[in-house]
């Protein structure tokens, strides 16, 4: 079942734009939204929420203080800055605290307790394109890439028991730990860039990546006419990296109205840029069908 | 003053902003981009950059002759980054945190700090202002620990001016831990948004977010006359200070486009910058002695 990933080394070049169009016209996907620090997808989307559970991973250390004999050992093992000092009192910053357990185990004390961390929140919702799999990661909370995982196989287990064919996901953006796990086992990445020396420097980069993972990739130039000879850049740093551009979108404030609409872009008939996107997705198709048939 | 420049997610134009602020600083400055998973200030403030230096985190090698295969340190790991097959200790160098706790924990010794590269570090000048930057390596997961150690260049570098130098720093998008490492410490926090549905809903989640350092908060507003006005409305009821709108216009995306900021598109951005830049300082300022008032 072919897993398509909308992604793009840095956010705000209309990712989640060309990924609600696509779900638009997929029809039949189960939807998934990785991006778990900031999701947009349910802003177009309009979800209801069905299921809504706890993500909890890994551990945050807790200073107990009537078992802490302020020896202040843990502060000189803690390479995260953790552990901080009042009035000759021990404590340890959540925020700063990867949950690494070396203080727990190592408090001559034993003072130190190690309880499981709620990381945030994952939703399964029903949207009027079909299954939504999403969350909300806590501010400042670790383990995105491992959320990121759990929805990617709540999404595959989905597409089975409602018998959907195709699983299209908004990525998480940048390129570290959430991205990594966007990626792994995809069919094919959608890279969606800007028309900017930092769109194309982005974009080199998360095509260096995908190319590590080895999962095939294919680019969307958005704003392509607000950028000429950066366009051009990227145009041919595609070449160079034998990458298909299978869409060329214009700027149209037409796209800002529909979002605020909450429609995709292909419902609100912003012709400029949903043609451009269907012709996209008919070669998103046949790139997954060709890589399935080879 | 350290000044960390912050959006709910990535296009909002805080590089944009961090950019042109830095063109307009009037005190002494150093750029610092901390954005290491996509790094872009310097393709506009065009920096003469020192070679790359490698950023490195501490993982642990075993030497499998001392083993005891006692399980102590698999015990200890919280990342799956060290196994026992059979009686043979395994590690996982990109899984390892760099804790160190393993090392510590090890009864016999077997274990011996190696490291792994994260990425790279680098400095340099863009004219009269001191840039320096991180970049992740690509295939690495872990960003936080290389915005520490940019951080920690920044902290030895303005401990030398004794006050004198400010920094500007751009921040990775979004609210969790790479966001938050690159922004705690900072004296004051600019949330880059834009009029739309995404920009409040990422606006409300950074704030919450950033509420929790206790510095003030102010916010920019980037396309201003696109969009909607809940983004406004919002600023209003929960008491964040707009500090700044740039409106939308082709030539600054042009510009930028150049790999230019948008000072030079018009005296009236330059303006706005220049104000902004005051405004900024004067929260700060005002807090410092609303502290001072109450010691
Ligand atoms: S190591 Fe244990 S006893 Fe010592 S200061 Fe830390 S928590 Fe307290
Ligand atoms: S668990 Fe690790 S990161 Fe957290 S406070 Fe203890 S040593 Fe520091
Ligand atoms: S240093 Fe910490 S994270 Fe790395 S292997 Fe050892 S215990 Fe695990
Ligand atoms: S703690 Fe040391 S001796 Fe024990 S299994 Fe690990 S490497 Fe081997």
């Amino acid at each position: 079942m072919p897993e398509i990933t909308v992604i793009s080394g840095k956010g705000g070049t209309g990712k989640t734009t060309v990924t609600a169009a696509f779900v638009h016209l997929a029809g039949n996907a189960v939807l998934c939204d990785l991006d778990v620090d900031a999701p947009d997808l349910p802003l177009i989307l309009r979800p209801t929420r069905e299921v809504a559970v706890d993500f909890r991973a890994g551990h945050v250390a807790v200073i107990d203080p009537s078992r802490c004999n302020a020896c202040g050992f843990c502060m000189d093992i803690c390479r995260f800055g953790a552990i901080v000092a009042a009035d000759g009192e021990y404590a340890v910053n959540p925020l700063a605290c990867e949950g690494c357990k070396a203080c727990v185990a190592l408090c001559p004390a034993g003072a130190i307790d190690f309880p499981v961390r709620r990381c945030g929140r994952r939703y399964r919702s029903q949207t009027r394109f079909g299954p939504l799999i999403h969350a909300q990661l806590f501010p400042g909370a670790e383990n995105s890439g491992l959320l990121v995982s759990e929805l990617r196989r709540e999404a595959r287990e989905l597409a089975v028991t409602t018998g959907r064919k195709i699983i299209l996901s908004d990525g998480a953006p940048g390129i570290g730990c959430p991205v990594i796990s966007s990626l792994t086992g995809t069919q094919l990445a959608v890279l969606v860039t800007e028309p900017t020396p930092s769109g194309r420097h982005d974009l080199e980069r998360v095509a260096e990546l995908t190319a590590r993972f080895e999962v095939p990739a294919a680019v969307i130039l958005n704003k392509a006419d607000l950028g000429g000879p950066a366009a051009g850049a990227v145009r041919e740093a595609c070449a160079a990296r034998g990458l298909p551009i299978i869409a060329e979108i214009p700027y149209d404030p037409g796209v800002t109205a529909a979002m605020v609409a909450g429609q995709t872009v292909t419902e609100a008939g912003i012709e400029a840029v949903a043609a451009p996107l269907r012709a996209a997705w008919s070669a998103i198709l046949e790139l997954t069908a060709a890589r399935r048939a080879a | 003053m350290i000044v960390a420049i912050a959006s709910g997610k990535g296009g909002t134009g805080k590089t944009l902003v961090t950019a042109a602020l830095a063109e307009v600083w009037p005190r002494p400055l150093v750029a610092v981009d901390l954005d290491v998973e996509a790094p872009n200030l310097h393709l506009f403030l065009h920096p003469r950059l020192s070679p790359p230096e490698d950023a490195v985190i501490e993982v642990p090698v075993a030497d499998p002759a001392r083993c005891t295969a006692c399980g102590a340190c698999v015990a200890l790991c919280q990342y799956k980054a060290i196994a026992l097959f059979g009686d043979f200790p395994t590690v996982f160098p990109d899984m390892c945190h760099g804790c160190g706790g393993c090392l510590k924990v090890c009864p016999s010794g077997a274990l011996t700090p190696g490291s792994r590269v994260l990425g790279e570090i680098m400095d340099g000048r863009a004219g009269a202002i001191g840039f320096l930057m991180g970049r992740l390596r690509i295939g690495e997961a872990l960003s936080p620990p290389l915005i520490r150690q940019v951080k920690a260049r920044l902290a030895e570098g303005l401990a030398k001016t004794a006050g004198r130098v400010d920094a500007l720093i751009d921040s990775p998008p979004g609210t969790s831990c790479p966001a938050v490492a690159a922004v705690s410490g900072a004296d004051v926090v600019v949330l880059v948004t834009e009029p739309t549905p995404f920009g409040l809903h990422d606006l409300k989640l950074a704030r919450h977010a950033f509420a929790a350092l206790g510095v003030p908060v102010g916010v920019v507003i980037n396309r201003a006359g696109t969009g909607e006005r809940r983004v406004y409305d919002y600023c209003r009821a929960s008491g964040l200070p707009i500090l700044a709108e740039i409106p939308f216009e082709r030539a600054i995306a042009a510009a930028y486009s150049r790999g230019e900021t948008a000072i030079g598109v018009s005296p009236g951005l330059r303006d706005i910058f220049d104000v902004l830049a005051k405004t900024i300082r004067g929260l700060v300022v005002s807090v410092k002695e609303r502290t001072a008032a109450h010691a």
